[in-house]
């Protein structure tokens, strides 16, 4: 038997969670500690997948483990990640590192702060590595509900309550629509599995596929953030705490659009190619809507949220162009928009901290005291506009080649997300970093600590290298859009 | 050697990058060494361009140095790298006013771990944008170059330089993105953005797939023209584009404004050069006359409105719109009647104006920047008959803006004379035109002068703290090897004409 | 009538020794003294645990057989839900040993006891005099039980309540009963040959007679009174183990009297389940009380079981056993924290759970668990239990009856998450709530510790309880 890698990163976050809870509460550097190892062993492991994936060319699933887990039905625990799953892998195994490190100053309960995050973690990494249609569901929802309580808990006051309440009913809707989707296709595939990789062969009938791919798709968008049920995620993004937002952000809208992708696109891919043209819209109007409501904002964490509706938005843009620049484009554009976003998260978090409003108007002069958060913001904003060299560029680029397959008149409509970006990007670089400090805060502003600085160091490299060497990523995403480019033709 | 045969271009390219990386790993507080390593790690480049130009061989055609190595395989775009005569000059030009502006930035005294970074990043930005090969690579160049541009207005520029270097963003991104959608559009029809197999390519497709069958394909191919024509018509600038121009000029640092000037306006430049009229050979004839007026309001209201400045540093700002006003005169006679030999010669004038203002511009730029490191104003009307207070620099002044001016003798003269000699029989009413314009030309860089050296003396610079000091070592060496090339080349331009004149037979 | 046999003794090996304990608790009431009849308590749980472990170790049934005449069947329908009912007993009784007036009065245990003697019977009665008989010995000791506190005005009414709805739809099941003798001349549970509208007369009358039981929309009333005013332990009793006898009932009932009419019934008690649920989660909606919210959401849950009913296939029967086990487990915790807040904080309200996380982190969490459990997520024995009725519901092609019971589990995702808020989010007003510790005494601690994780178990492990249930479903078919 082969080492169970995918098994021990998805536990090693849950196991740590659970004996986190153990702690006393009042040893809250010991939890600290303990979680900040178990995060670094986790993504230490990811990377060694991901690095591993990359120097050997793999292709396919890789690293599977297989454990009948409810025979009688044909579910199983099916772990294995392919060239769109392995980044994400890396993804969340960054996030959670860099969100320990972001949040060691919680000083409320830290104890169930950790344990719900870890839960919240191990999830996330559960439903990336699901190679079982019941599995993902099971992980889904795991990753789910910790978001309540983690936003209701230690969000901010104003609005968590009615924040989290609304994340997770929207949440929760869109996955039991799935779900019941997924339960029609395992009846009528005949086959009596969850297995994907079964699923995948099933040949349901292209009537079925348009029947169900919108609910199945949608319901799982809803988590990747989708225009017109987008509505939870500025609210969620903006009441929770700074790691939650860098989660909720940087992975678990991800968690949606794989999903989405996973399940809707490739296992209906009929359904799919009917459909796409009303993704299509809806992704457009999501990238230019967003954007467009970023620019009004002048609540910083409010803009970054939207922001990340419009860069959804062009994931699932990259999605419904069915073809290999849009999908690879939307693959890298997960990795790069979920560490971007997590970076912004992070500073935004960094700055509300220390100037305790996030109103643009009330800020200024930052980058004088903070020049490592400010460095990273801008960073994180050139990545935003997709400036080349950057890992936004790497990731948008074929995006819009796709789409120009298509639809280039959408391509057109939606590269002027491009200039909006850039315009609010600069607009708050220049009005949080660069005017002068407003006389309030003089004074009150202190520089970051060295973990947060980690963080931001981390984050940057990824982003810049990336952008820099596309061959550290694209070759392995490829070879998980030729598979689904496989089920495309196939079907 | 062979090593260094095959990979001079990257070599020049990222040595920059490695440079930087080193100054980062320096000691934030250790200026000196910084500086240091900053100037010497720049001349690295410039010794590399300098073998580069006399290896390269300008009796070949097509492409030398080629590299390529694989950057983003899944759509088809390379790291290809390659120099023929009109890159060349460019890359030299690039890699002389580096080191120049790094010596001229040695009074900067803030943040200049940072700054040094930023810098030598430019210079990889811009010398990735004339060595690319790849019209994607071209365009990721081209973006990245407004990075540290942007920061070093905004960190190191005087008063309004937040205004100013969101506007220049902000335009030059504007502009880039038609730049950005018609490059996409090459890409997904052809599979490639390799420069070399686009040329073949795209000025004979004659038809596309995936555009509404209602689109004609010249229709296309007239869209994208316009979406090239003004993303590097807001670079160049070119009036009605130009308005971002004096703001940024004027509110960079100095060295900032040497390299804006000097390099940053030459992309645009060369971008008319190196995609536009390979790419759009028939587009660019039939709206040469468009350029040309273009090009024509660019030398006379930049004129104009140089002469109606009373800040020094705007006034040098204008003056560019209107130098690069002739280069862009030269591209749009070539565009209307290429492969004659006044198209030639339009072209080599407009080449050889590229490097000329380069070296003017920049050198206008630096001796702004010293008076007003000692003075801390720019104001024309705060000057006057400075010239027996600091002789030297007025000596340098006086050959700079004659060089500017286009005194036969010196390098501006010689370019201006082949522009117009080519245009005139091309587009005669444009040049003749221009001709005017350039009247004004002498009326302004004479004002300039006036202002600031002749007149009644402003006491105020005479006597006590504000006394106005000579001109230093240091800055003459900035200027020493300007001053050297802009005598060169207007005495005996030949030895560089030869190689653009070689390119321009082989390209057009 | 052959000689008893050893099968005979296994079949009825639970109720034996049920009553030996029973009498055995009786007689250490009178032993015991003072402070040591608590230890009744200890008795009762441990003994049942013991009848649990024999019972599982020997008196597991081989082939389906008829025993004592065909009065019971001794097959692994009865034994599963007799396991159920076991525990739910092991954990009431643990439950009651800290409430004052409940613990320290053996009566209480041998009610318990006699109740759980009763169910056993249910379960595995295969005649109709012999089921209405269990019915009865099940019934009337709980309405004791639910009225036990006569000077709490309340718990009196709770008692009287459940006794007069008690027998008035005991009453209408007997007349149901009477009915089916009536046609078919024999009181043994056999398939029903009849016409269609005399079938459905018949079903009518069961489903009101169980409808009680099990406390599906109409047939609701009595439970959020009863619920309320009984001891918190009865009230967790009262909605688990009470109700999985219901589901015992009606599962054997239906199957075997009138399967040629599987889809009449089955659009009945589908339009039963959808009204159940919709309602019980509605009202929960707009509870205020801890025990009347998961009384209203025990309701909502009969409305997801009997959808498992309804699906009347192999996987149905089976996903409604396991949903029981689940919602046992579930169900029990979530009273059994109760209960102890209750005991402690002495009051039932919602709000006053306001900063229970900081007073008892332990007990937060165990709520945590129990609540996101009922509200079906994973990884929780809820969640599993859902997918499993509505996947039994997809299979037989009753779609829209999932989509109502998807809809709903998001209702009631809401007020569970309410609840949870409280808990977690408020805090005690201007108090600092480490100053009002909830003390857990060993019995709470073991139950709930036990209890949830078993929660969790189930909720992960499911493939060999499912397989168990799959085992039992098999008897019906």
């Amino acid at each position: 038997m082969t080492f169970p890698i995918l098994s021990i990163i998805v536990f090693t976050p849950l196991v740590a969670g659970m004996l986190i809870l153990l702690f006393p509460a009042e040893r809250k550097t010991e939890v600290r500690v303990t979680a900040l190892a178990a995060a670094t062993f986790a993504l230490f492991l990811s990377g060694w997948v991901y690095v591993q994936y990359l120097i050997n060319n793999l292709t396919g699933y890789q690293f599977q483990e297989y454990v009948d887990w409810l025979p009688a039905l044909g579910i199983g625990y099916h772990v294995g990640v392919d060239g769109m799953s392995t980044p994400l892998v890396l993804l969340t195994g960054v996030v959670m590192f860099t969100g320990v490190l972001i949040s060691w100053g919680i000083e409320d309960r830290p104890r169930e702060f950790f344990a719900f995050l870890f839960i919240l973690a191990g999830g996330v990494f559960g439903v990336f590595v699901s190679l079982d249609l019941f599995q993902l569901f099971f992980f889904y929802e795991i990753a789910v509900f910790p978001m309540y309580l983690l936003i209701a808990i230690w969000g901010w006051v104003k609005t968590r309550e009615y924040a989290a309440m609304k994340l997770t009913l929207y949440l929760f809707v869109g996955s039991v629509v799935s779900l019941v989707g997924a339960l029609a296709m395992y009846w009528t595939s005949g086959m009596h599995t969850f297995d994907m990789l079964q699923l995948e062969r099933a040949g349901f009938t292209p009537e079925f596929q348009r029947i169900w791919f919108l609910p199945v798709f949608l319901g799982f968008a809803v988590l990747g953030g989708i225009w017109p049920f987008h509505n939870w995620s500025p609210d969620g993004h903006v009441a929770a705490p700074t790691a939650v937002s860098m989660f909720h952000a940087g992975v678990l809208m991800k968690l949606g659009a794989f999903a989405a992708l996973r399940v809707g696109i490739m296992l209906l891919p009929e359904g799919a190619k009917y459909w796409s043209w009303l993704i299509m819209a809806f992704a457009a109007i999501a990238v230019v809507y967003g954007a467009f409501i970023a620019f009004v904002q002048t609540d910083f964490k409010y803009m970054v949220g939207f922001s990340s509706v419009s860069h959804m938005g062009l994931v699932m843009l990259g999605f419904s162009t069915l073809n290999s620049q849009g999908l690879l484009g939307s693959g890298v554009q997960m990795f790069s928009h979920g560490v971007m976003t997590a970076l912004f998260f992070a500073v935004v978090g960094m700055i509300y901290d220390r100037a305790h409003t996030r109103e643009i108007p009330e800020l200024g002069g930052m980058a004088k005291v903070m020049p490592f958060a400010a460095i990273g913001f801008i960073i994180g904003g050139l990545v935003s506009m997709g400036m080349p060299g950057f890992s936004g560029f790497v990731a948008e680029f074929p995006i819009f080649m796709g789409v120009w397959h298509v639809q280039p008149w959408v391509a057109i409509v939606a590269s002027i997300s491009i200039v909006i970006t850039a315009a609010y990007i600069m607009r708050n670089i220049r009005d949080v970093f660069f005017r002068p400090m407003p006389e309030h805060l003089e004074g009150h502003i202190h520089d970051v600590n060295v973990l947060d600085k980690i963080a931001i160091v981390l984050l940057c490299l990824l982003m810049v290298g990336l952008g820099m060497i596309p061959s550290l990523m694209v070759p392995m995403v490829q070879s998980g859009v030729d598979n689904i480019l496989r089920l495309l033709g196939g079907a | 050697m062979d090593f260094l045969n095959t990979n001079l271009l990257s070599l020049i390219l990222f040595s920059p990058v490695a440079a930087a990386l080193i100054i980062f790993f320096l000691p934030k507080d250790e200026l000196k060494l910084i500086r240091w390593t900053a100037l010497i790690s720049s001349l690295v480049p410039f010794v590399l361009s300098l073998v580069l130009w006399f290896r390269f061989d300008p009796n070949k055609t097509g492409f030398q140095f080629e590299e390529q190595y694989i950057w983003y395989k899944a759509i088809g775009s390379s790291l290809h790298l390659g120099v023929d005569g009109l890159s060349l000059t460019m890359v030299l030009l690039t890699t002389l006013l580096t080191p120049l502006a790094i010596l001229a930035s040695f009074t900067i005294s803030e943040k200049v771990k940072a700054y040094m970074m930023l810098f030598l990043f430019l210079e990889t930005g811009m010398l990735g944008v004339f060595l690319a090969l790849d019209l994607l690579i071209f365009f990721v160049f081209w973006e990245i170059g407004l990075v540290p541009m942007y920061f070093l207005i905004n960190q190191w520029g005087s008063a309004n330089r937040n205004y100013a270097s969101l506007k220049f963003m902000i335009y030059t991104m504007g502009g880039s993105l038609g730049l950005l959608l018609a490059t996409q559009m090459l890409g997904v029809a052809f599979g490639t953005y390799d420069l070399t197999r686009l040329f073949d390519l795209w000025p004979s497709a004659q038809a596309l797939t995936n555009i509404p069958p209602w689109l004609t394909i010249s229709t296309i191919k007239t869209i994208a023209f316009w979406a090239f024509v003004i993303a590097f018509a807001v670079k160049v600038p070119l009036w009605p584009f130009h308005t971002w121009l004096p703001d940024a000029h004027t509110e960079a640092p100095t060295a900032g404004s040497m390299i804006l000037a000097g390099v940053l306006l030459k992309l645009g430049a060369y971008g008319f050069l190196r995609l536009v009229l390979p790419l759009y050979p028939e587009q660019a004839k039939y709206f040469a006359g468009a350029l040309a007026f273009l090009a024509t309001a660019a030398i006379v209201f930049g004129a104009f409105g140089s002469y109606g400045q009373t800040d020094f540093k705007r006034l040098v700002a204008y003056s560019s719109v209107n130098h690069m006003g002739f280069v862009v005169l030269g591209i749009a006679a070539a565009a209307a009647a290429s492969g004659t030999t006044d198209a030639h010669i339009a072209l080599n004038g407009a080449i050889l104006q590229m490097f000329n203002h380069g070296l003017s511009a920049a050198g206008m730029f630096f001796l702004v920047g010293v008076i007003y490191e000692r003075t801390h104003t720019r104001n024309l009307n705060d000057f006057g008959g400075l010239f027996p207070l600091v002789p030297v620099y007025g000596g340098i002044l006086i050959f700079t803006s004659m060089a500017s001016l286009g005194l036969p003798g010196l390098n501006g003269f010689v370019s201006e004379f082949l522009v117009v000699r080519g245009a005139w029989p091309i587009l005669t009413t444009y040049t003749a035109i221009s001709m005017l314009g350039l009247l004004f030309t002498g009326a302004y860089i004479l004002k300039g002068i006036k202002q600031v050296l002749h007149g009644p003396l402003n006491e105020h610079w005479a006597h006590g703290e504000h006394k106005l000091t000579e001109i230093n070592t240091r800055e003459i060496i900035v200027m020493a090897p300007l001053m050297a090339l802009i005598l060169v080349i207007g005495v005996w331009p030949a030895w560089i004409l030869d190689v653009i004149n070689r390119a321009v037979v082989a390209l057009f | 009538m052959t000689a008893y046999n050893s099968t005979m003794i296994l079949a009825i090996l639970p109720e034996i020794l049920l009553l030996v304990l029973g009498v055995l608790v009786l007689l250490f009431d009178v032993v015991w003294k003072g402070e040591k009849r608590r230890a009744l308590g200890w008795l009762t749980a441990g003994g049942t645990a013991l009848i649990s472990i024999v019972t599982l170790l020997i008196g597991r049934p081989g082939e389906p057989q008829s025993v004592f005449g065909g009065m019971l069947r001794f097959d692994w329908l009865g034994f599963a839900f007799k396991q159920i009912f076991l525990l739910g007993a092991i954990a009431t009784a643990l439950f009651m040993m800290d409430i004052e007036k409940l613990s320290r009065r053996g009566q209480a245990y041998a009610l318990l006891l006699t109740a759980t003697l009763g169910m056993s019977l249910m379960a595995s009665a295969a005649d109709l005099v012999m089921l209405y008989l269990a019915i009865e010995t099940t019934s009337i000791p709980l309405y004791v039980l639910a009225g036990f506190l006569l000077d709490d005005d309340r718990s009196a009414e709770a008692g009287f309540k459940y006794l007069l709805f008690g027998a008035m739809t005991s009453a209408v099941l007997l007349y149901g009963f009477s009915l089916l003798y009536g046609f078919t001349g024999t009181t043994s549970l056999t398939s029903f040959v009849g016409s269609l509208p005399l079938a459905l007369g018949l079903v009518f009358l069961i489903v009101v007679g169980l409808g009680f039981k099990i406390s599906a929309v109409p047939f609701h009333f009595w439970a959020p009174d009863t619920y309320e005013g009984s001891p918190t332990p009865v009230a967790g009793f009262l909605s688990t183990a009470s109700k999985a006898a219901g589901f015992a009932v009606l599962l054997r009932l239906f199957l075997t009297a009138f399967p040629q009419f599987v889809e009449q019934w089955a659009a009945v008690l589908a339009v039963l389940a959808t009204v159940t649920m919709t309602v019980g989660n509605l009202l929960a909606l707009a509870q205020k009380n801890i025990k009347r919210l998961l009384a209203y959401s025990s309701i909502a849950h009969a409305g997801y079981i009997l959808i498992g009913v309804v699906a009347a296939s192999k996987l149905g029967v089976a996903s409604v056993i396991f949903y029981l086990i689940a919602y046992l487990l579930t169900n029990l915790a979530a009273f059994g924290i109760a209960a102890a807040f209750g005991r402690a904080a002495g009051s039932d309200e919602i709000a006053s759970y306001a900063g229970l996380s900081r007073r008892s982190p332990g007990l937060a969490f165990a709520m945590l668990v129990a609540f996101l459990s009922l509200a079906g997520m994973p990884p929780f024995g809820g969640f599993i239990a859902k997918v499993l009725v509505f996947t039994a519901a997809v299979e037989t092609g009753w779609v829209w009856l999932a989509v109502v019971g998807v809809v709903n589990s998001i209702i009631g995702l809401y007020y569970y998450l309410t609840v949870l808020k409280v808990v977690y989010l408020y805090r005690m007003e201007g108090e600092n709530e480490e100053q009002y510790p909830i003390p857990l005494t060993r019995p709470y601690a073991l139950a709930l510790t036990t209890l949830s994780i078993a929660i969790l178990v189930i909720g992960v492990l499911f493939a060999p309880w499912f397989d168990s249930a799959s085992l039992a479903a098999l008897n019906l078919f």
